[in-house]
């Protein structure tokens, strides 16, 4: 019953919401809207058991003394601190002024930035190290990265400005985006939305299993 | 050249140029001359075209990370919005973001009531801020709004808010723009609701999942789309405004330039290495 309830569920609530889809009965609209309103919850809990799992895995961590235990206990002390505050300032947690709003303007704010700011220094010592064109494929794949990274930005047009119109870095870059490229993507959309009618008729059907954890 | 010394050139080196190259134009701009693509002429026009006064849903789907990229057409699409005197709802689906949101917000409607707009929260626009639930909460205010955000981003209820007294479901709004920076966001909109319950949708979203919504554009189930800081940029020109994107191209320019440097300069190192090695 541990593995045969799960999968009933799953498939009940799986092909009633497919029938929901193509149903407009009452009948199958307002238990449905229901189901949708248990899968925000369960969500919202999502966060309560992300946050209880991450104490756990680090207060762990720093019991055992591993090796970056220290992250571990900033993690775990701003994670605690970060919910005393916010429960501190109560439901207004969010107006301007309050000590949850310090926090979120004056250290998740900027860490964050910080986070995707590296990024600019890493890619340009990635492409000087590790950028290699050893292949016709890669060469085309670096000459169009090129062309679009430049045709993307002013400097582009600015390096191709005594061409005619059509034939600047700008043109070429959105000839690139609008045709190859999308074809491409294109392609790649379909197939990805295949798999994922695919994954989920095997969910349904109890054929997929992985969800339920502990393995086939 | 010592390509030996080159090849084992601190990376360091290359960390300061790009932030000498970043912070150069910061402090003092180049004013690059700034094209228009067709995308963002596209995004442009499709906001002036809602008709006056039209409710309009606004989802922004981002945190503090994407904040340069996201903020200033976050900034020029709800400024075009209010000078058309368009009400606008307001909702985020990411966990960190709905503070940025409300706060870039509210710095807008600061600015246009100092020029002299009268703008009233609650009666021009509205903030309902975040919910959990990802696609399913999209899905959840297709059966009604005030039934997905029972209150708003400042803890006021929904239903007491007069402007959404005339919001029901998506069926109320002239056009969802959504600015998002990955998941959840514009795929999943168009989806979840541009398909199902063919709402009209604008996109502006990071430069890094722009082409994946290349063919969303291309099949006309987005009517514009505004791609990373560039696209922010020649949004900000077509309004005639300058803003953060605006100032921060320049700085970008030369960023991508040194990175397609680097990418050359690698590769005639490693051939001009084969070269002497045969």
């Amino acid at each position: 019953m541990k593995r045969e309830l799960p999968l009933l569920m799953t498939a009940v609530i799986g092909i009633f919401m497919i029938l929901s889809f193509f149903v407009p009965h009452h009948l199958v609209g307002v238990p449905a809207d229901y189901l949708q309103q248990c899968a925000v919850i369960v969500v919202a809990f999502g966060y309560v058991l992300g946050g209880a799992n991450a104490l756990r895995v680090n207060l762990e961590g720093i019991a055992r003394r591993q090796p970056d235990w220290p992250y571990k206990l900033v993690l775990v002390v701003s994670l605690i601190a970060t919910v005393v505050i916010g429960l501190a300032d109560g439901r207004r947690w969010q107006e301007p002024g309050t000590a949850s709003m310090f926090l979120y303007d004056r250290l998740y704010s900027p860490m964050q930035g910080t986070m995707f700011s590296l990024l600019a220094f890493f890619i340009a010592s990635a492409a000087f190290r590790a950028f290699r064109i050893r292949t016709v494929e890669a060469g085309l794949l670096a000459a169009a990265a090129l062309i679009v990274m430049l045709g993307r930005v002013p400097v582009g047009d600015a390096l191709t400005s005594w061409l005619p119109e059509s034939i600047r870095m700008s043109a070429f870059q959105e000839w690139i985006m609008n045709i190859p490229q999308n074809a491409a993507k294109r392609a790649i959309l379909m197939g990805a939305a295949m798999g994922v009618m695919a994954t989920g008729l095997r969910v349904i059907l109890g054929i997929e299993r992985s969800y339920l954890g502990g393995g086939d | 050249m010592n390509l030996a010394a080159l090849e084992k050139l601190d990376r360091r080196w290359l960390f300061l140029i790009v932030g000498l190259l970043v912070l150069g134009p910061l402090l003092k701009p180049l004013g690059l001359p700034l094209g228009t693509s067709k995308p963002v002429k596209m995004f442009h026009d499709a906001v002036a075209g809602i008709p006056d006064g039209a409710i309009v849903l606004m989802s922004c789907d981002y945190d503090p990370g994407a904040k340069p990229e996201v903020v200033p057409m976050t900034r020029t699409a709800f400024r075009q919005l209010m000078e058309k005197r368009c009400r606008v709802v307001i909702t985020c689906l990411w966990p960190g973001g709905s503070s940025l949101v409300d706060q870039t917000i509210e710095s807008v409607a600061n600015e246009m009531r100092a020029e002299g707009h009268d703008l009233v929260y609650g009666r021009d626009y509205v903030d309902l801020g975040y919910k959990a639930g990802y696609e399913a909460v999209m899905v959840l205010m297709g059966k009604g709004i005030a039934n997905a955000f029972p209150q708003d981003q400042r803890a006021n209820s929904t239903a007491s808010l007069p402007l959404m007294r005339n919001v029901r479901d998506y069926s109320s709004f002239a056009m969802l723009v959504n600015i998002s920076s990955g998941y959840p966001g514009t795929k999943e909109w168009v989806q979840q609701v541009n398909s199902r319950f063919h709402l009209p949708m604008v996109s502006g979203c990071t430069a890094v999942s722009a082409p994946e919504y290349y063919p969303y554009l291309q099949s006309g189930q987005l009517k514009g789309l505004l791609g990373g800081m560039a696209g922010a940029a020649e949004y900000e020109k077509l309004r005639g405004e300058k803003g953060a994107a605006t100032k921060g191209m320049d700085a970008q320019s030369l960023a991508h330039a040194f990175i397609a440097l680097c990418i050359i300069a690698g590769n005639v190192l490693q051939w001009r290495k084969r070269g002497a090695r045969s």
